[in-house]
């Protein structure tokens, strides 16, 4: 929430092209695999989706529905033997600019949910310390947030290669290295710790320069919901505000309610994960 | 307590050898039966259960090792006035609390009217956002309710808690009733005692009556247990072999397309009804706890797009929590428009700055619960309490007052009970089972009495030192009687 775009309500700032694949490969054929899949991003005010599409390569049965958080799901069920599941994502976006402001979301529920802590989000001493050392220079509560980002993003490593385990937001904070997920999960906690709501976001963002690369990972990221302002997302993987180059697919308490896939299967082995994102200004480089 | 004597209720307030004069017949009962051979019929009926393999827990208890838990062949009695104004009472309990739950998954006005504080809902685990938006078949979240009653005198009744999620012990109920019946045929001659034996029809039809939208017809009811490694396997097998309905695991149901299948010889079958035994967070992989093996992958789905009925619903463990029981008096108004007629134990919330003052003043005379507790662990009885425990407990309640309530320790009531030293009394709580349907609300004239086997003990959790007896309720007209 640094800049106001001159322009936001009267054009889309960008027209982001968004590619995401995931690949599950088993080491034993399954019987059955059944996933939940929240990879569908819905429309807003500065986010319009003009077209999104899932396309699984074998014979698969969809039912889209949605979630107490009001997130677009789908159900997957296929029927086995498989010895991989592929889901391919491709999807048309206008962002604009509107500094981190989050308005028009489907909200069923209120702000006041998301002051609670989960597992996976959980204080520990250090993040309780993070937060004392932020709100001990006072202040109004948006620039406690900006500064509880920036200070995250000094204090984290970012490393792009994707985990296989989700690890709690101390756990990640205590390693000062991490993904995305781990940036915007100790990013909620801390922002909890101020005593603000704070949801976890899941979704995409175009990296110029970077548009032509296949991401090991989506993003995540955080909202806080401000005083006086409502939801702002707050990027502490990149130290900024979502801006057009974002597109917000889900929001939870956690990864785990917002993850871009959970899923069961019946047949034993273990198995490979391999995520790929790619996202573009132009058809073509998509 | 200890001073105060508390209400018995076969021999009133004095508690002399004299009974209440309805109940007569079983005071000259007790009197003239020699201990020997009320002892010989006890053992009788408990070696049956053991047979049976009636070893479990009651809900709530799931410390209690595999192990019979004591039977009282003194029965308790209600008269029919007592029941009549019990059963109003639990028929507007549990028409709030599945009011109270329909809203706080739907609009949440309670909230928005300043009723409950938000926090106590939107903050409490037991609250699960995923699942905000569902609607259940004909608005009814919690069909099975075990509501925990104490009394302390002829017309004080209280609510001690609401058991919404999945009560167990309703076994009891019926096979204390068929050892009775057997061992004690002559005190259904003296009195009319209404008949329990329909309760297992009663919850058939409370499950049939809330099939999904256009299953209705002929809908699929089963019972899903975790299995026969769960303490209370006994009930599962023993409530689907009583309906005739099929008792499954997880591994005999699958989800496809948002539709609950069972797997049976002939192919699958589909499953419109799920009188789940399973807790919510082991019930869906895909939505709880991911390394629960007792689930079923999809179940939520399934039931979000309202192609199967869960009994009870999932969630329903916000309308019993114990923080939100001591709104339950302004709850019960605000969905019912009246008085509560069943009241609360006073309870103190530590969350209040003024009520932890009052609790930590007063420990030596308060029983103090953690909020999130059960079982009878994580509480202080301050009256038989060392010293320690009560330090223990205040440096706990300063610490995170929000995680307790206290209550007045209660003179609860005490019916007769065989015990060593032959009849004595002992206190007692009651559990009547509440069936909601589409139809209405059930109550099968009945239900649960635990009873505290030590002397002068508060406690009657089976996990330390309580048994259970018969609950015989009579009739106004003998002719409906067994």
């Amino acid at each position: 929430m640094t800049r106001r775009s001159e322009s936001s309500s009267v054009s889309p700032d960008m027209r982001l092209f968004v590619h995401h694949r995931t690949v599950y490969r088993f080491s034993e054929p399954q019987d059955r695999v059944i996933q939940m899949l929240r990879l569908t991003p819905g429309s807003h005010v500065g986010q319009n989706v003009i077209d999104w599409r899932i396309d699984v390569d074998c014979n698969a049965r969809l039912r889209p529905g949605r979630d107490g958080y009001g997130n677009e799901t789908a159900m997957l069920y296929v029927d086995g033997p498989l010895s991989s599941v592929s889901l391919a994502v491709t999807g048309e976006v206008l962002t604009e600019d509107r500094a981190g402001m989050v308005a028009g979301a489907a909200e069923p529920l209120p702000p006041e949910l998301f002051a609670r802590s989960t597992p996976l989000t959980a204080p520990d001493e250090a993040l309780r310390a993070l937060a004392t050392e932020v709100a001990g220079d006072g202040g109004p509560p948006l620039d406690q947030v900006h500064q509880l980002m920036a200070t995250i993003h000094r204090r984290m490593r970012f490393l792009p290669q994707k985990r296989s385990e989700v690890r709690p937001a101390g756990a990640s904070f205590a390693d000062g290295q991490g993904g995305a997920t781990d940036f915007a999960q100790v990013m909620v906690c801390a922002a909890r710790l101020l005593g603000l709501p704070a949801r976890y976001v899941s979704g995409h963002i175009l990296r110029p320069g970077h548009q032509h690369e296949w991401h090991e990972a989506a993003h995540a990221w955080a909202e806080v919901h401000v005083p006086d302002y409502g939801w702002i997302g707050f990027d502490a993987t990149a130290n900024r505000c979502p801006d057009d180059h974002y597109v917000r697919v889900a929001i939870g308490l956690d990864y785990r309610d917002a993850a871009p896939v959970s899923g069961t299967r019946t047949g034993g082995g273990s198995e490979v994960l391999d995520v790929g994102v790619r996202v573009g200004m132009d058809q073509s480089q998509a | 307590m200890g001073k105060r004597a508390a209400f018995d209720e076969i021999r009133g307030h004095d508690a002399g050898e004299t009974a209440r004069p309805e109940f007569n017949a079983l005071g000259d009962w007790i009197r003239e039966t020699p201990a020997s051979e009320l002892n010989r019929r006890q053992q009788a009926a408990e070696a049956a259960f053991r047979q049976l393999g009636i070893t479990f827990a009651v809900y709530g208890e799931e410390e209690a090792a595999e192990r019979i838990i004591p039977f009282d062949i003194v029965p308790r009695i209600f008269t029919a006035r007592e029941w009549a104004g019990l059963s109003a009472g639990l028929v507007q309990r549990v028409e709030a609390l599945n009011a109270f739950l329909d809203d706080v998954y739907g609009a949440r006005r309670i909230i928005a009217d300043g009723v409950v504080p938000p926090e106590l809902i939107l903050g409490n685990p037991q609250f699960r956002p995923m699942l905000a938006g569902a609607r259940p078949a004909h608005g009814i979240f919690a069909h099975i309710c075990g509501i925990d009653l104490v009394r302390t005198g002829p017309d004080a009744f209280y609510v001690l808690e609401d058991n919404a999620r999945t009560p167990s012990g309703v076994s009891y109920m019926l096979e204390n009733r068929e050892a009775m019946l057997r061992l004690c045929p002559e005190l259904f001659e003296m009195f009319p005692v209404a008949a329990v034996d329909n309760y297992p029809d009663a919850l058939h039809d409370t499950l049939r009556s809330v099939a999904p939208n256009g299953r209705s017809s002929n809908p699929v009811c089963v019972l899903l247990t975790p299995g026969h490694f769960n303490s209370a396997f006994y009930e599962h097998s023993f409530l689907a072999d009583s309906m005739g309905i099929e008792l499954v695991e997880a591994a005999d149901l699958v989800v496809d397309d948002d539709i609950v299948w069972m797997k049976t010889i002939e192919g699958l079958v589909r499953v419109d009804v799920i009188y789940r035994r399973i807790d919510d967070d082991y019930i869906d992989p895909l939505v709880f706890l991911a390394e629960s093996v007792l689930g079923v992958p999809g179940l939520i789905a399934a039931y979000m797009a309202g192609n199967v009925t869960l009994v009870n619903a999932p969630g329903t463990g916000i309308a019993d929590d114990k923080a939100i029981y001591s709104y339950m008096p302004e709850i019960v108004k605000y969905y019912t428009g009246r008085e509560a007629r069943l009241p609360n134990v006073e309870t103190w919330r530590c969350r209040e700055p003024d009520c932890l003052k009052y609790v930590l003043e007063n420990l030596p005379d308060l029983v103090v619960k953690l909020v999130d507790g059960s079982g009878g662990y994580g509480m202080l009885v301050g009256p038989t309490a060392t010293r320690a425990e009560i330090e223990n407990f205040r440096a706990a309640l300063v610490a995170e007052p929000h995680r307790y309530i206290a209550q007045p320790t209660l003179a609860l009531s005490t019916v007769p009970t065989l015990t060593d030293m032959g009849i004595a009394p002992r206190h007692v709580d009651f559990r009547p089972f509440v069936l909601s349907g589409a139809d209405g609300v059930t109550i099968v004239p009945g239900g649960l009495t635990r009873v505290a086997l030590r002397e002068g003990s508060l406690v009657v959790n089976s996990s330390q030192g309580g048994g259970t007896k018969d609950s015989l309720i009579l009739l106004d007209n003998p002719a409906e009687a067994h």
